[in-house]
């Protein structure tokens, strides 16, 4: 390549559930924009068996999908290098959060499409608000559903623009109810299940938040925007954080604890919504994981890999002394706020000594301490 | 839930639902703008409830529609708008004579002229519904009354037309229309562009209004769902477990200045689009030097403009954890006590057992 190519721009439409509607409103942009003379492909479409969505792609033209074999069973998956020989102006991408099939070049669907964006098309995706990663817990807490496949916030934070795909939660029932969405069987299945309207609705209230969140992110500062003038050939855009004066440095305690992967979401939410910078340490007596028994060593690894994929700043530390530690730690990287797991609850506080929370909090005058309780469900 | 039920209450309740059953439903499509297609969305609905065999007639439009707008309506029934003193007006007579089970009602915020059947034609939509008769309506968010002030601080134009926001609120269901403001930009600027007027300077500070209207306009989507699934868990006597939300809950007392961790209180309700709370405990015998703290921390409060509770009681950790359980809150900002009792520190402070008590909330403990 001679020259530098323009990164494709991203565009994410943003439901809360199947049958909102965001593949029919995606290839109808589609077809608007194929009127428009653009040159614009399918790259995946989930047909879903539903007849109006299908009928949406007539005329678009549609990259066969690549066959997989799997343990003996056929999948088939995008075939992004089609789509780069092809080399369209505009590529549309079903269901952006899906996990490619074992065996498939990039494990995510999301990192298929960096592939497309870094070859300078344009991509045009969509996915429900549950997948993202920070939103776990609490999407557990209220759906009762463990989402599996998820996509780290900052993957997200790299589209150009969010856009809220609405529908009410009762639309979406009588949808369902009118077989739209699924075949009847398995719609009365999920309405016994996650389809019940108080879930949609606080489903719906978390898309509805969260695509407010996008918009304001993307803001360009008043004092800003001149910089950002298309002429000046700057591509990034200044978050309207910027403006906050103090700066948040938020720094996560990684343990073999199971809870600590929601601990890093809720860190990760925090620092994401206060503009702040984020750290991940575990604190080792000698900093080497092989002295430790074999199920710790495998937890602490998975946390550590959990914080770095949500781009998380990882160091092991080492130390007798925890508290100390990561206090000392967060002075050198002048951290304002530590986040802790609850500790285990005790009947005689100070006969087994301080425990974890109470030292951190008096060695560390100047911090705030943020305790994270594991959530529950009614 | 072993309290027999009060057979007055239970007639009104059915009384209630009965008229419940025979009013009409409302849907609003919401937009931020003029331009991101609300008419088209609200009409294509109709046109597919039609479809489905619903009568549906369209009682009022839009001045000028886009062609898209205008082929949509072409198959529609439509009862003309009549004119009152020159102002063209809903035909409410004429729509209640015809009785259909929906009418489109495109544009709420329209004020009719004296003589007409309301003042306001969201007025007159109220009318539709208690005859039984579905309303589809459209309304942009400047003319949403509580939202008018700060549109217009944006914009700088303010609208005299409102609709209350209670109305979208109780509304069967809200929608939000979406779409990214450069769309709209794209339609805006192809007349001034080609006349060479507009700087491109003048398109970021548009897109960047435009943004932040479309923020709004979620965020006002966002309460108008939430208020309704709270009436929905209420309904059902579920207890909610969880915030969508997030409501942060700062608890000051009379001893340590809190005027950092109100701040920051206010810092990351604005940055999480959420609530901001504050608490204190009612204690009759303070020192004036205490007293002078506590009213200043919760002059702090009024300017960050918290909801302020006192809370009365023995047992402050558990009055504050029910406090929280009650609003829904998923953070407690607290201050670690400086001085720590014997007995405290054999049985643990209000900070310990706040923590140990916190299930499912946050506790960000402060210097101090």
């Amino acid at each position: 390549m001679t020259e530098a190519v323009r990164r494709g721009r991203l565009k994410l439409l943003l439901g809360y559930a199947a049958g909102v509607g965001k593949t029919h409103q995606m290839l109808e942009e589609a077809q608007k924009l194929k009127r428009q003379g653009m040159d614009i492909v399918i790259g995946y479409f989930e047909p879903h068996d539903r007849q109006d969505t299908i009928a949406k792609t007539e005329g678009l033209d549609t990259i066969p999908r690549r066959k997989l074999v799997h343990r003996g069973s056929v999948f088939e998956e995008m075939d992004v290098e089609a789509i780069l020989r092809r080399h369209p102006e505009i590529c549309v991408v079903d269901e952006y959060a899906h996990t490619n099939v074992p065996g498939s070049e990039r494990a995510k669907r999301w990192e298929d499409v960096e592939l497309l964006l870094e070859a300078g098309i344009d991509v045009l995706t969509n996915m429900n608000v549950q997948h993202l990663e920070s939103l776990n817990d609490q999407v557990w807490q209220f759906t009762g559903v463990r989402v599996r496949e998820t996509i780290p916030d900052w993957v997200i934070k790299k589209a150009d623009e969010v856009v809220m795909v609405d529908l009410p939660a009762q639309a979406l029932m009588n949808r369902l109810k009118r077989g739209v969405v699924y075949p009847q069987e398995k719609a009365r299945q999920a309405m016994e299940n996650f389809f019940k309207e108080p879930t949609l609705a606080a489903l719906r209230e978390l898309a509805l938040r969260q695509t407010a969140h996008e918009v304001d992110i993307r803001q360009v500062s008043e004092e800003g925007a001149e910089e950002f003038l298309p002429e000046s050939g700057e591509k990034g855009r200044a978050p309207s954080f910027a403006r906050v004066e103090p700066t948040d440095r938020i720094l996560i305690h990684i343990t073999p604890n199971p809870s600590t992967a929601a601990l890093v979401r809720r860190g990760r939410r925090v620092a994401d919504f206060l503009g702040a910078d984020c750290f991940a340490v575990c604190v080792l007596p000698d900093s080497s994981l092989q002295d430790l028994p074999p199920a710790e060593q495998e937890a602490l690894v998975k946390h550590l890999d959990f914080a770095r994929k949500l781009q998380i700043e990882t160091r092991i530390l080492a130390g007798e002394d925890v508290a100390q530690v990561l206090v000392d730690f967060a002075r050198q990287h002048r951290i304002t706020q530590v986040f802790l797991l609850r500790p285990k609850p005790r009947a005689w506080p100070l006969a087994f000594g301080r425990n974890l929370v109470q030292q951190v909090a008096r060695l560390a005058q100047d911090m705030q301490v943020t305790i994270v309780a594991e959530r529950r469900r009614a | 839930m072993t309290k027999r039920p009060d057979p007055e209450q239970l007639l009104r309740q059915l009384q209630a639902e009965e008229q419940y059953a025979r009013r009409g439903r409302l849907k609003v499509f919401l937009g931020y703008a003029s331009g991101v297609g609300k008419s088209l969305r609200m009409l294509d609905e109709a046109r597919r409830r039609k479809a489905r065999g619903e009568d549906v007639v369209v009682g009022a439009t839009q001045p000028k529609g886009s062609p898209e707008v205008e082929a949509l309506l072409e198959r529609m029934e439509v009862i003309p708008l009549r004119t009152l003193e020159g102002v063209p007006v809903m035909n409410v007579a004429a729509i209640l004579r015809r009785h259909p089970q929906v009418c489109v009602v495109d544009g709420l915020a329209y004020d009719n002229p004296p003589g007409g059947f309301h003042a306001k034609r969201w007025q007159d939509v109220e009318e539709l519904l208690a005859s039984g008769v579905s309303v589809l309506a459209s309304v942009n968010l400047q003319y949403i009354e509580e939202c008018r002030e700060q549109v217009g601080r944006i914009t700088g134009k303010r609208v005299t037309e409102t609709v209350p926001k209670d109305f979208l609120k109780f509304a069967e269901e809200i929608e939000v229309v979406d779409a990214p403001p450069e769309m709209l930009l794209e339609r805006a600027s192809a007349a001034p562009l080609r006349a060479g007027e507009a700087s491109p300077g003048s398109a970021v500070a548009q897109g960047q209004l435009l943004s932040q209207l479309r923020e709004m306009a979620l965020l006002l989507a966002a309460d108008v769902v939430d208020y309704q699934l709270e009436v929905y868990l209420r309904r059902h006597g579920i207890e909610q477990l969880w915030g969508t939300h997030e409501r942060i809950l700062v608890w000051v007392n009379a001893h340590t200045d809190a005027a950092m961790m109100v701040a920051s209180g206010k810092r990351n309700a604005d940055r999480f689009q959420g609530e901001l709370f504050v608490v204190y405990l009612g204690q009759p015998d303070l020192t004036p030097a205490e007293r002078e703290t506590l009213a200043r921390n919760l002059g702090y409060a009024r300017n960050a403009g918290a909801q302020i509770e006192p809370l009365d009681g023995e047992d402050t950790v558990d009055l504050v954890m029910r406090f929280a359980k009650a609003r829904g809150i998923t953070q407690i900002f607290v201050a670690r006590g400086t001085r720590e009792s014997f007995w405290e520190r054999v049985f643990g402070n209000a900070v310990d057992r706040l923590i140990q008590a916190a299930e499912g909330i946050d506790i960000r403990v402060f210097p101090g």
